[in-house]
């Protein structure tokens, strides 16, 4: 294309003065494929769950996370080898009770990944240049809810999946260890979206990182400190039915009383008396309610974030 | 060694904002437990100190610890305004001690005085169980303020640290393997708990001596260390 130019006409109070004038020097637009909303969704979601395990980010921040998973993961190895060796006939633990046993080391990680995801964009004001992509508000809040819930997934499926394969190659029952593994997925997968909305809640209402760890730990980890003191205290004065209603009232408790009540798990409730089927479909209900209220408040969030 | 603006700062730093919200939440959980504790069953001691060991001096002292240690310097080191205040003509040392006294008084305000009040609404003091765990409370707070204003200063992640801390090692470890007990701010601060309160009210892993003598030479050496930080710091930027 030859560089034209165009002249436009000199303004009127400047006359005799060299006329303004706009040199075309060939810029083209873009006509490339265009790869639109879908790929810039996955992208935003593919960066973020390799983000919440440190990968493309600083080796720093590659310490935490990988630290966390591989604590999270030991205690199963070493289930399975004690297993092996003293030629059990099944696991010495449940499936199911894993995630509620080492309960801990996910809210740690939860703590601290859910505000790097999320607390980062809001604080650097970036948010509204993933907004000048062809991404809607409802793709950020998906993509980065998925994103948090499929790591959490990663990090509380894993040890199951290793228990699972050591089960096996023990000679275990294959039937009986199937169920008591998909059950095992069901329960994580029902607490990595619940956990996952909790975390990215919080984090994106408490921008500075610091206070949105401290935060999340303080939501996850309270309730459950409440709960079951006065669950224990409750037991003391042989009140059955209230220990069985309390759970509703802390993250964990709520996983455990819906395992407890369709996914045949022993409730670690004190002295195990968790919910039956009736009270399990309140627990259910509940957490069911947490993660679409949860899913509603980050699109409230975002509404006008950053602008 | 005192520094008074500094000090302003800081108490501005850390009740300010939502961080108060945490800080008022959860001593408020505290006295609410304990109202309904003692409507459901009365006061009895092994309750009370159920509800003053299990919750307020294993969850609830911690964790504001954390709030207020990490609070007191983190944030300024984190966005880099720290620069204005060691720029200015103030003794390193002397902005960590008043950063220290800050961070241990918002904590004890925050734990003990809550912990006395819960102690008295769930038995009455009696056996001294009140006043124990108010001790060891603030005891352990000024402990936990040391300890995670160090970390403040050492590490990016202070708060993820002194969370593994608190949370795994105190909790998880502490009750898994007996050892980590002994290395325990929490049993330090329930040996002299024990030794307050009436016969067999408080259980501690560790002798009053051994306790106090830790709890003292860890205060001290954190502080020391994160003055000594403090003085050698330089600003990284932002990951």
């Amino acid at each position: 294309m030859p560089p034209e130019t165009r002249t436009t006409a000199a303004s009127g109070r400047q006359q005799g003065a060299a006329p303004d004038v706009i040199h075309n020097i060939g810029y083209r637009t873009y006509d490339g494929p265009r790869l639109g909303r879908g790929y810039a969704r996955r992208s935003l979601y593919a960066q973020s769950l390799r983000g919440a395990y440190g990968l493309g980010r600083s080796a720093k921040s590659k310490v935490m996370p990988m630290i966390l998973f591989g604590v999270m993961c030991l205690p199963a190895a070493i289930v399975v080898a004690v297993a092996v060796s003293t030629k059990m006939n099944k696991l010495p633990m449940e499936y199911t009770r894993y995630a509620i046993w080492l309960q801990l080391v996910i809210g740690l990680y939860l703590a601290a990944q859910a505000p790097q995801s999320v607390s980062r964009d809001l604080r650097f004001r970036t948010v509204p240049l993933y907004f000048s992509r062809p991404i809607e508000r409802v793709d950020y809040v998906v993509a980065k809810f998925a994103a948090m819930a499929s790591a959490l997934f990663v990090l509380t499926a894993t040890p199951l999946l290793i228990l699972y394969v050591g089960a096996l190659l023990a000679k275990m029952d294959f039937a009986v260890q199937t169920k008591g593994f998909a059950y095992g997925l069901a329960s994580v997968t029902l607490l990595s979206l619940f956990y996952a909305g909790i975390g990215l809640v919080v984090a994106a209402l408490t921008p500075r990182r610091g206070f949105g760890v401290a935060a999340v730990i303080a939501v996850l980890t309270i309730p459950y400190g409440a709960v079951s003191t006065i669950q224990n205290i409750a037991l003391a004065s042989d009140n059955i039915r209230a220990v069985e209603w309390l759970g509703l009232f802390s993250p964990i408790t709520l996983i455990d009383g819906v395992q407890t009540a369709f996914l045949s798990a022993t409730s670690a409730f004190p002295d195990g008396h968790g919910p039956g089927t009736g009270a399990g479909t309140v627990y259910l209900l509940v957490v069911l309610a947490l993660i679409a209220g949860s899913y509603g408040l980050l699109m409230r969030r975002y509404r006008k974030a950053g602008l | 060694m005192y520094h008074p603006t500094v000090a302003r700062l800081t108490y501005r730093g850390l009740l300010g904002r939502r961080r108060a919200l945490i800080l008022f939440a959860l001593p408020a959980l505290l006295l609410a437990i304990s109202v309904a504790v003692r409507l459901l069953t009365g006061a009895d001691d092994q309750t009370a100190a159920n509800v003053l060991g299990g919750f307020a001096l294993a969850t609830m002292v911690p964790l504001i610890g954390v709030i207020a240690g990490t609070g007191a310097i983190g944030p300024e080191i984190d966005d880099g305004s720290v620069v204005y205040l060691l720029s200015k003509p103030v003794k390193r040392t002397s902005i960590i001690l008043t950063k220290l006294t800050v961070a241990a008084g918002v904590s004890v305000a925050f734990s003990a005085v809550p912990t006395l009040i819960a102690g008295f609404l769930l038995n009455g003091n009696s056996r001294q169980i009140a006043v124990a765990y108010a001790v060891a409370a603030a005891v352990a707070s000024v402990a936990y303020s040391a300890i995670f204003l160090l970390l403040g200063t050492v590490t990016r992640h202070a708060v993820v640290a002194s969370l593994v801390y608190a949370l795994v090692w105190e909790s998880l470890f502490g009750s898994l393997i007996p050892g980590a007990r002994t290395l325990s701010v929490q049993q330090w601060a329930l040996s002299l708990a024990q030794r307050i309160a009436g016969e067999g009210a408080v259980d501690a892993e560790v002798g009053l001596p051994l306790a106090l003598t830790l709890l003292v030479a860890v205060t001290v050496a954190a502080t020391a260390f994160a003055a000594h930080k403090l003085r050698s710091l330089t600003l990284g930027g932002e990951e």
